[in-house]
């Protein structure tokens, strides 16, 4: 009977943790905007981008694919970012450009770091032979920088936003296989792991419970820092004719024509969407910092 | 430490053969192989016999088992033969070589300004730390890790042809011919690539900087009264280069990536050229001979640093 009540108190208490939790988040938000006013302002950039992505249909004053000004027109009231060589609307182009970088980076680190968490864990539970041929593998991999890596997928596959994801993917995913295996073997020598494998846990209680969790911070880390990697590949492929199809309007494909033949015609062209992957790409890396030194403190201030 | 240099050399072999494996299984998982591509053209739109299909792969000998192939292409590379262009129907190994010298040439020269730039700036700014020279050079590292480089080289071009009507030369000068031109050519890119460089560099050296005051025979250094000058150029510089040197060598595959976006604004003919125009016909063997080659390098290159590591840090060997 006593028992039936803490038990039902217990689960009282955890049913109603709506104000607590908030108000927890946001102590810990303003905490964080306070100490780490860098990494707020990568944050508001992240939320900028997420919500310009979101409303491009209804933010952008032109359709991205129409051709509403003529060629090349300087910026004026009407087109307030100038047109591109054929005429289309440079701000509608850079605000559905988001999208896509948006898509890629994100699309990129789900599905590249879970997977080389999931592939890191297992290696080093696995060990033995197996570990250390993969260890090879990652190290020819590494040789390789991710953009040349993406470049030869790029040459077998045909263009689109998924084999774009897919060769950033195949870029990225050996140094984070090296980083969690690193991380992994060093938690592995923890005395509650220690602890876990003498009560009797087995392997996958001890990965699940002690080790997965502690690898979150890592995981987020990591996931910020290559949001930007996966962001300045996308473009980079795109600037480089190779990536995302060119009616897509890519920030990096919109560069191309800028760079090449037309150099003295328009200005505006070479600047806002450099600006744009600029702005993007220092967010994500302000935020990582930041993430890094509140889940890192030994690191703080480098 | 022999001992040291020999398993080192010994875990190069593995890891070398590896990437020749991956290199040539990722043109071979292609769904529909390159006499496909050859026959149909860059759109597909051609139409095939099957007569046709047959005797080209057997020509290029893509009828025979993956394993022979792959011995095959194996034998080539290592006797210096990497095949033929699909493309151009000639042998490419002799321009590859040409190409990839101009392109190391650019690296070297972008790395050697990031270097001479980055390491006083990380320095001093870890040396007077939190002030206002600390946070400017924080801030230009910042800047430097997220402008991507492609952008740069575009906007120094606009600056120039706007500010002096200048425009990127033709005409490319070989270094032995004609080094002052080449050096004239190659300032720009390199230094356009050297920027992004010199900012990851700055930051790291100025964190192995902080790293190593703060240990123990820095003070001893301070409380025997050796001037500021001696204990950070030869107590601090000395070991907080190391990792510096390690992290920028390792960072010469990234940097040989840039290199291929900033030699197409700049019109250096590199491999970077090579390798687009490679992607853009499916030219594998062309691109499976660049990417090769680049991964030769950067294997190398880590073989020479941590050999190098071993014999200047003692605890590397031991350990």
């Amino acid at each position: 009977m006593i028992d039936q009540t803490t038990e039902q108190a217990t689960i009282a208490r955890e049913e109603l943790p709506a104000p607590g939790m908030t108000s927890r988040a946001w102590t810990g938000l303003t905490r964080f905007c306070r100490t780490k006013p860098l990494g707020a302002i990568g944050g508001l950039i992240v939320v900028m981008l997420v919500l310009v992505a979101a409303l491009a249909p209804v933010l952008s004053p032109y359709d991205p694919r129409s051709t509403p000004a003529l060629p090349w027109e300087a910026p004026n009231s009407t087109f307030i970012l100038g047109a591109d060589y054929v005429g289309r609307d440079v701000l509608s182009r850079l605000l559905y450009g988001a999208r896509i970088s948006l898509y890629v980076g994100m699309g990129s680190v789900l599905v590249g770091i879970t997977a080389s968490f999931i592939i890191g864990v297992a290696l080093t539970y696995i060990g033995g032979i197996v570990d250390t041929v993969s260890q090879r593998i990652v190290d020819a991999l590494m040789s390789l920088p991710g953009l040349l890596i993406a470049l030869a997928i790029m040459a077998v596959v045909t263009p689109s936003l998924n084999t774009v994801i897919l060769a950033i993917v195949i870029g990225m995913i050996a140094p984070v296989i090296r980083t969690v295996r690193s991380q992994v073997l060093s938690l592995r020598e923890l005395d509650y792991v220690t602890a876990a494998l003498a009560i009797g846990a087995p392997p996958w209680r001890i990965i699940l419970r002690h080790i997965v969790p502690n690898c979150f911070a890592t995981y987020l880390v990591l996931a910020t820092y290559y949001l930007g990697f996966a962001i300045i590949i996308e473009s980079s492929l795109s600037f480089l004719g190779v990536g995302t199809p060119p009616d897509q309007p890519s920030w990096g494909g919109m560069l191309v024509r800028a760079a090449s033949a037309h150099v003295k015609s328009g200005p505006w062209l070479a600047i806002f969407p450099g600006l744009a992957i600029f702005i993007v790409v220092m967010g994500f890396n302000l935020l990582g910092d930041a993430l890094r030194d509140v889940f890192d403190p030994r690191l703080r201030g480098r | 430490m022999s001992q040291y240099l020999v398993r080192r050399f010994l875990l190069f072999i593995p890891t070398m053969l590896l990437a020749t494996v991956l290199v040539f299984g990722l043109f071979s998982i292609v769904p529909g192989d390159a006499a496909v591509f050859l026959l149909t053209g860059e759109d597909a739109s051609g139409t095939v016999t099957n007569e046709d299909f047959e005797r080209l792969r057997e020509d290029l000998g893509l009828n025979r088992p993956i394993y022979i192939q792959y011995a095959d292409w194996l034998w080539g590379v290592v006797r210096g033969d990497l095949g033929i262009s699909l493309y151009y129907g000639q042998p490419f190994g002799l321009e590859l070589i040409e190409r990839f010298a101009r392109t190391f040439e650019l690296a070297v020269l972008a790395i050697v300004l990031a270097f001479v730039t980055a390491v006083p700036l990380g320095i001093l700014s870890a040396m007077k730390q939190d002030s206002g020279l600390d946070y400017a050079s924080r801030v230009i590292a910042l800047i430097g890790i997220a402008m991507p480089t492609f952008w740069i080289g575009v906007l120094v071009i606009y600056g120039l042809v706007y500010g002096t009507g200048w425009l990127p030369p033709l005409e490319y000068a070989h270094l032995w011919e004609d080094p002052i031109q080449n050096l004239k050519l190659m300032v720009l890119p390199a230094a356009v690539i050297g920027f992004h460089d010199m900012a990851f560099t700055a930051r790291v050296t100025r964190s192995a900087m902080l790293e190593v005051m703060r240990e123990d025979y820095m003070r001893t250094a301070r409380s025997k009264g050796l001037r500021e000058l001696v204990v950070v150029g030869r107590h601090a510089l000395k070991n907080a280069m190391l990792p510096v040197i390690t992290v920028s060598g390792y960072q010469f595959g990234r940097l040989l990536g840039g290199v291929i976006i900033v030699e197409q604004i700049f019109v250096v003919p590199g491999v970077g050229n090579f390798l687009i125009d490679a992607i853009n016909h499916r030219d594998f063997p062309v691109i499976q001979g660049v990417i090769l080659m680049t991964a030769a390098v950067v294997l190398v290159l880590n073989l020479i640093i941590d050999m190098l590591y071993g014999i200047l840090d003692p605890r590397i060997r031991y350990s």
